[in-house]
């Protein structure tokens, strides 16, 4: 009989081995899901984890749908680190397009001439506080008048979506756009730079990069990192040591915000260069995952967003291959994590395999057991 | 007809799904689970329900397939968060987040489809009566269970001995497991009658309420619902009168347009969200109310003999 007993401590090899034991089992799901569907399950997995990396161009994409997943996933990191909930980095990540794209916009029609070396960091920089305002109403809220920050923040994704359908339907829409919901293009002195030629991944990417290396670094090597996530795991001993919570909620959801706005502001002026109502397919929520998967290590990160970024590519290879629902990436997402916080178990438990004591073996009355014996 | 009596019917027909999900959410805290995955739950219960509605032609097979899809849902949430102690926020993120990708995947191919007509409901009698027979008494069936159900709940949870055990596990689990109540079954029947609930709400919105399917249909309804429990300081007759408000606010954005006020139909539609926000926000305000009201294990697993 399979039992699970407690280990003595938290498992480190279990909780490294726990994302790939997901994906393992992720893979078998969909491989039977192929079989459902009646398709060729090798076919339906090569689309998904062989094709987007087959090709330069391929590659170059998983990258650049990679750059905003571990971008607002970093953010996450450190808002779960100190225990706050923030799930709303599809909003801040709306937020900072919106931002980003409308001092894109101004400059267009402004015409003002200025080089790229000066607009591209402005640009980005107004990505960055749109996404920490969105974010920073939740922490005011959190703070101030105690309201719960998941529903808060989630509900101010809704809150954002409709914003930008009001901006690029009213007020932005370009006149010469034959009525579509669309700005104008923008013009490319605010467009960021290409890291690869031949492709749409920008220089976002390589920022991206960096910037998990200052998250390792504020995380694992600073004094603020520290107190956040102490803060997180024991609320009270942090208290005690003085660590200030409300500057620790401040900080994580400013953080998460700015970093989920960094990712809008890149969407909209890399591969998109104009606002549509449809700038994000779900970042913000697919970043929640990329997060746990990640196991909230910026390194970890890294591989998920990437991981996951082959999902979105293969869900739209697998519509326009094998004629599957682009909708099928979701169902990945979702089983991907549940198969997670299944495999977690294994962390602090261990399974036992234990074969189960025939009737006649085993001590029918307290009798036989020996005096004295453990009991 | 009168004007707001229909709007007073609006209302009460946006309110119902609203208040059978959030007293499904309602039952789950009392026994001390916080199910952040409602929305996924009514997602797939809604095209569980449309799709079977549209095959049936019936409605009534529709709601009982969205309740067996939320019993479904909620069933592997609670296997999880009550047996395997996984953290309640992060599954019932997961399920959200699964249950929105499944919808949308099965939901395909029902984009566009319309449903056999539903059946007009008239309470006999009564909707001869003036301005209420108009406003109150023209509903689905369902909006009139959503009422029951208040009353049902409010009586299982005060009144009943199993309501008292229910709740008992909610606010002390230790205390309840060495009176030797088995508080981890019991919690997973809650949340499985909650899943129910949630289930009907969404089959309500896809078979009643839109009557179609289209991806996201649930539109945060699940999460307004998670507030109206807070909102309602987890007590049966103030989530329906919660969901009522929220249903009114849903329904002002529709009544102010076609009044013709000049305000963009985005930003009335940003009015229910906002709304759900400034109330969390008021109700909140004192930690003290929240703290005496909530129950007490919320959102903490339970380890029996620990």
């Amino acid at each position: 009989m399979l039992s699970f007993e407690i280990r003595p401590q938290p498992s480190r090899a279990m909780s490294l081995a726990s994302p790939l034991l997901a994906l393992a089992l992720t893979v078998v799901v969909a491989a039977l899901l192929f079989v459902l569907l009646g398709r060729d399950p090798v076919k339906g997995l090569g689309v998904f984890f062989i094709e987007p990396l087959a090709t330069r161009y391929g590659m170059a994409e998983v990258a650049l749908k990679a750059t905003p997943l571990i971008l607002c996933a970093l953010g996450l990191a450190v808002c779960y680190r100190a225990n706050v909930w923030n799930i709303g980095a599809e909003g801040q990540f709306l937020l900072g397009a919106i931002s980003a794209g409308g001092m894109a916009l101004w400059v267009t029609t402004v015409g003002i001439s200025l080089p790229r070396v000066v607009l591209v960091p402005v640009v980005l920089l107004a990505g960055v506080a749109g996404g920490m305002a969105w974010a920073g109403i939740v922490a005011y809220l959190r703070d101030r008048c105690n309201a719960n920050e998941i529903l808060v923040s989630l509900m101010l994704v809704y809150v954002a979506q409709q914003l930008l359908n009001y901006l690029v339907f009213v007020p932005w829409k370009d006149p010469l756009g034959f009525n579509f919901p669309q700005t104008k293009t923008f013009v490319t002195a605010t467009l960021l730079p290409n890291l690869v030629p031949q492709s749409r991944l920008h220089i976002g990417f390589a920022i991206t990069l960096v910037l998990v290396a200052i998250f390792w670094f504020f995380l694992f090597r600073s004094w603020r990192g520290y107190q956040l996530q102490v803060g997180g795991l024991a609320p009270a001993a942090a208290r005690y040591a003085g660590f200030s919570a409300r500057g620790s909620l401040w900080l994580a959801l400013l953080i998460s915000g700015g970093m989920a706005g960094l990712a809008g502001a890149m969407e909209a002026v890399g591969p998109l260069r104009q606002l549509t109502p449809h700038v994000s397919t779900g970042y913000g929520f697919t970043a929640i995952i990329v997060c746990f998967v990640g196991r909230l290590h910026p390194l970890g990160i890294v591989f998920s967003g990437t991981l996951l970024s082959m999902f979105l590519i293969g869900g739209e290879l697998g519509q326009s291959r094998l004629g599957l629902p682009n909708a099928l990436t979701g169902v990945f997402q979702g089983l991907l994590l549940f198969l997670l916080l299944v495999c977690d178990t294994l962390i602090d438990y261990r399974p036992r395999w234990r074969r189960a004591v025939p009737a006649h073996h085993a001590p029918s009355t307290p009798a036989q057991v020996p005096a004295g014996g453990a009991s | 007809m009168n004007e707001v009596a229909l709007l007073f019917a609006a209302t009460i027909a946006s309110g119902t799904p609203l208040a059978l999900a959030g007293l499904g959410l309602l039952l789950n805290e009392k026994a001390g689970v916080l199910n952040l995955g409602a929305e996924g739950m009514m997602l797939v219960a809604a095209i569980a329900g449309f799709a079977a509605a549209f095959h049936s032609g019936s409605e009534w097979v529709g709601f009982g397939a969205g309740a067996l899809a939320g019993m479904l849902m909620a069933a592997i949430f609670g296997w999880l968060v009550i047996w395997l102690n996984t953290n309640q926020y992060a599954t019932g993120l997961a399920l959200s987040l699964f249950g929105a990708g499944l919808s949308a995947f099965v939901g395909v191919a029902y984009v566009g489809k319309k449903l056999a007509d539903r059946s007009v409901f008239e309470l006999p009698g009564l909707v001869q009566l003036p301005f209420f027979g108009d406003a109150i008494f023209k509903q689905h069936p369902l909006a009139y269970l959503a009422m029951a159900s208040t009353f049902a709940v409010a009586w299982f949870l005060y009144r009943s001995r199993a309501g008292l055990v229910l709740r008992s596990i909610g606010e002390a689990p230790d205390s309840a497991h060495a009176l030797g109540f088995h508080v981890r079954a019991i919690r997973l029947a809650a949340v499985i009658a909650g899943g129910a609930l949630c289930g009907l709400a969404g089959a309500f919105l896809s078979v009643v309420y839109a009557p179609l399917w289209v991806e996201g249909l649930v539109a945060g309804r699940g999460w307004i619902a998670l507030a109206l429990t807070t909102f309602a300081t987890w007590r049966p007759a103030r989530v329906l009168a919660g969901a009522y408000l929220f249903g009114g606010v849903t329904m002002l954005q529709f009544y102010l347009q076609s009044e013709g006020v000049q305000i963009a139909s985005q930003l009335l539609s940003m009015l229910p969200y906002l709304a759900t926000i400034l109330v969390l926000v008021l109700i909140s305000r004192n930690p003290t109310w929240i703290r005496i009201n909530m129950p007490g294990s919320l959102g903490k697993p339970f380890y029996p003999g620990s």
